[in-house]
């Protein structure tokens, strides 16, 4: 268990370096998917089959796709991104060192065996819907405000366009606008 | 149990997947064509059997074409994961007691991590392909298939919380007394329209819909690539009647015959009902698609699990 875990790990990090170093958006999110995948290897290595399940349907299996959709929606493959100096490095690099060692330090020492008790979809459940169900609810609340949220910019769009339209059309047919407008239809006698 | 045991039902799995998936084919056509009044593929074999033969070798030795301007690296990779997805999620699948190729605990959570994996397959193939018509086709597969997976997994916990257990084996050994099809009806009938919708089948192929996209997100495939979103769908459509089966219609339970044979009629009566389903219902437009989904089967797989929850608290207490 613990050479899968170290190879899962190595994995995680190798694609997650390949993400930020990708110069095609598709391929760079296809990384992502990927430390993803072993990110929910290290979960089920250390004993916690049902978050590595959830990390897969979740994270790899929903977000991630919503992301692939957007980038595949803006078309974003035309304008190549601007070279980054290499000073711009040093901030984030110094930090992840920081955090490496930190990393390498708290496994070395650690005495315990890497995969404890296993954890399952009970344990968790009980977890989530006992001491922490506050936590749990206040997550719920923000994502619901989040979706309310995002629904009213949504409509309000969609109406200001709607408005927009028919505001064109009557103008059109007073004889106050121009009949070259793509999508409006003129008829013969009103113009 | 025996490591040859084991490769066994590995073997056996497989192959029967794969050997129901290539009959599918013919059966298809040949039950199609009845419903539409017509003999169809009766020629070559008995009862045009060797049809399939036929066309495999036919698909097989046609150029194996990539296009200049397609993304060569993702288009070559893409038809591969929806039959590997499909091929994975059979390793959970009890064929009859104790025949399967891993017990997992968390084993329905596996098969919709998969089943939300081969979302992918179609995107990235809409989107290497660099075609419009398969990039639309990609897009409204991502739309598609991302709305449904939510109602998939919502109306399988009614059956997971009865059952108390992820495990497939559990849960049709659970179904010994009365198979959840009678206490979860709406749990199987959105399981159902999803699956559909999941396996991009008709009335639900808005991905391919050849009246508008030419083939929608393979338009750009030939040859065996083509023919591994065909085996793959197959697949899936065997995966998904023989899931119906497990989870609401007792999988391997039934008297006299053998587990294993119960089983396979179930899935076939399925397998049937998928394909009289795509000789019967026209396709939606893609807003009506997208209301039924959210309008109609959000709600209802939200209150299935609301009565199913409440059902079980009130037995336990």
């Amino acid at each position: 268990m613990t050479i899968l875990f170290y190879i899962a790990a190595a994995v995680a990090v190798l694609a997650t370096l390949l993400v930020v170093t990708r110069r095609n958006l598709v391929h760079a999110l296809l990384y992502l998917v990927v430390s993803l995948f072993a990110v929910a290897v290290v979960f089920y290595t250390l004993g916690a089959p049902f978050v590595a399940a959830l990390e897969v349907i979740v994270y790899a299996g929903a977000i991630m796709m919503l992301f692939v959709f957007a980038v595949m929606l803006l078309n974003l493959q035309a304008a190549s991104p601007p070279r980054v100096p290499w000073t711009a490095w040093v901030g984030p690099a110094v930090l992840v060192g920081v955090l490496l060692a930190e990393v390498i330090y708290a496994l070395t020492i650690e005495t315990q065996p890497l995969a404890g008790a296993e954890v399952g979809a009970t344990a968790v459940s009980e977890a989530l819907y006992g001491p922490y169900v506050l936590a749990v609810e206040l997550a719920s609340m923000l994502l619901l405000a989040a979706l309310v949220a995002a629904t009213h910019v949504a409509a309000r769009a969609r109406e200001d366009q709607t408005a927009a339209s028919v505001e064109r059309g009557r103008a059109v047919l007073h004889g106050q606008g121009t009949a070259s407008e793509p999508g409006v239809i003129v008829e013969e006698g009103d113009a | 149990m025996a490591w040859y045991w084991q490769l066994l039902i590995v073997l056996g799995v497989l192959i029967a997947a794969l050997t129901i998936a290539a009959g599918l084919i013919w059966y298809e056509r040949r039950l199609l064509s009845l419903v539409q009044d017509r003999y169809g593929p009766n020629r070559v074999g008995p009862a045009g059997l060797l049809q399939v033969l036929a066309d495999t070798v036919k698909i097989i030795f046609k150029e194996d074409w990539v296009p200049p301007f397609a993304d060569r690296r993702v288009f070559v990779v893409a038809p591969s994961l929806v039959l590997i997805t499909a091929l994975l999620s059979f390793m959970v699948v009890p064929v009859a007691e104790g025949w399967v190729v891993i017990d997992l605990d968390i084993g329905l959570l596996f098969i919709l991590a998969m089943s939300s994996l081969a979302v992918y397959s179609v995107v990235l193939a809409g989107w290497s392909s660099r075609s419009k018509y398969s990039l639309v086709g990609g897009l409204r597969a991502a739309a598609q298939m991302v709305s449904y997976e939510v109602f998939m997994g919502l109306s399988l916990i009614g059956v997971v919380a009865l059952a108390g257990s992820f495990d497939l084996g559990d849960i049709v050994e659970a179904q010994e007394g009365l198979w959840y099809v009678v206490p979860q009806f709406v749990g199987f009938v959105v399981f159902l329209v999803a699956g559909l919708a999941e396996t991009r089948r008709i009335p639900f192929d808005l991905t391919e819909a050849e009246s508008e996209l030419v083939a929608g997100y393979h338009t750009e495939y030939s040859g065996m690539k083509f023919g591994l979103f065909l085996v793959g769908e197959y697949v899936a459509i065997t995966l998904f009647s023989a899931l119906i089966a497990t989870l609401f219609f007792g999988g391997w339970l039934g008297p006299w015959l053998p587990g294993v044979v119960w089983f396979l009629i179930k899935t076939f009566i399925f397998i049937t009902l998928f394909i009289l389903i795509r000789g019967t219902f026209p396709r939606p437009r893609y807003d009506q698609l997208m209301a039924l989904g959210w309008k109609a089967m959000l709600p209802l797989s939200l209150l299935n699990l609301l009565i199913t929850g409440a059902i079980v608290v009130a037995r336990a207490g």
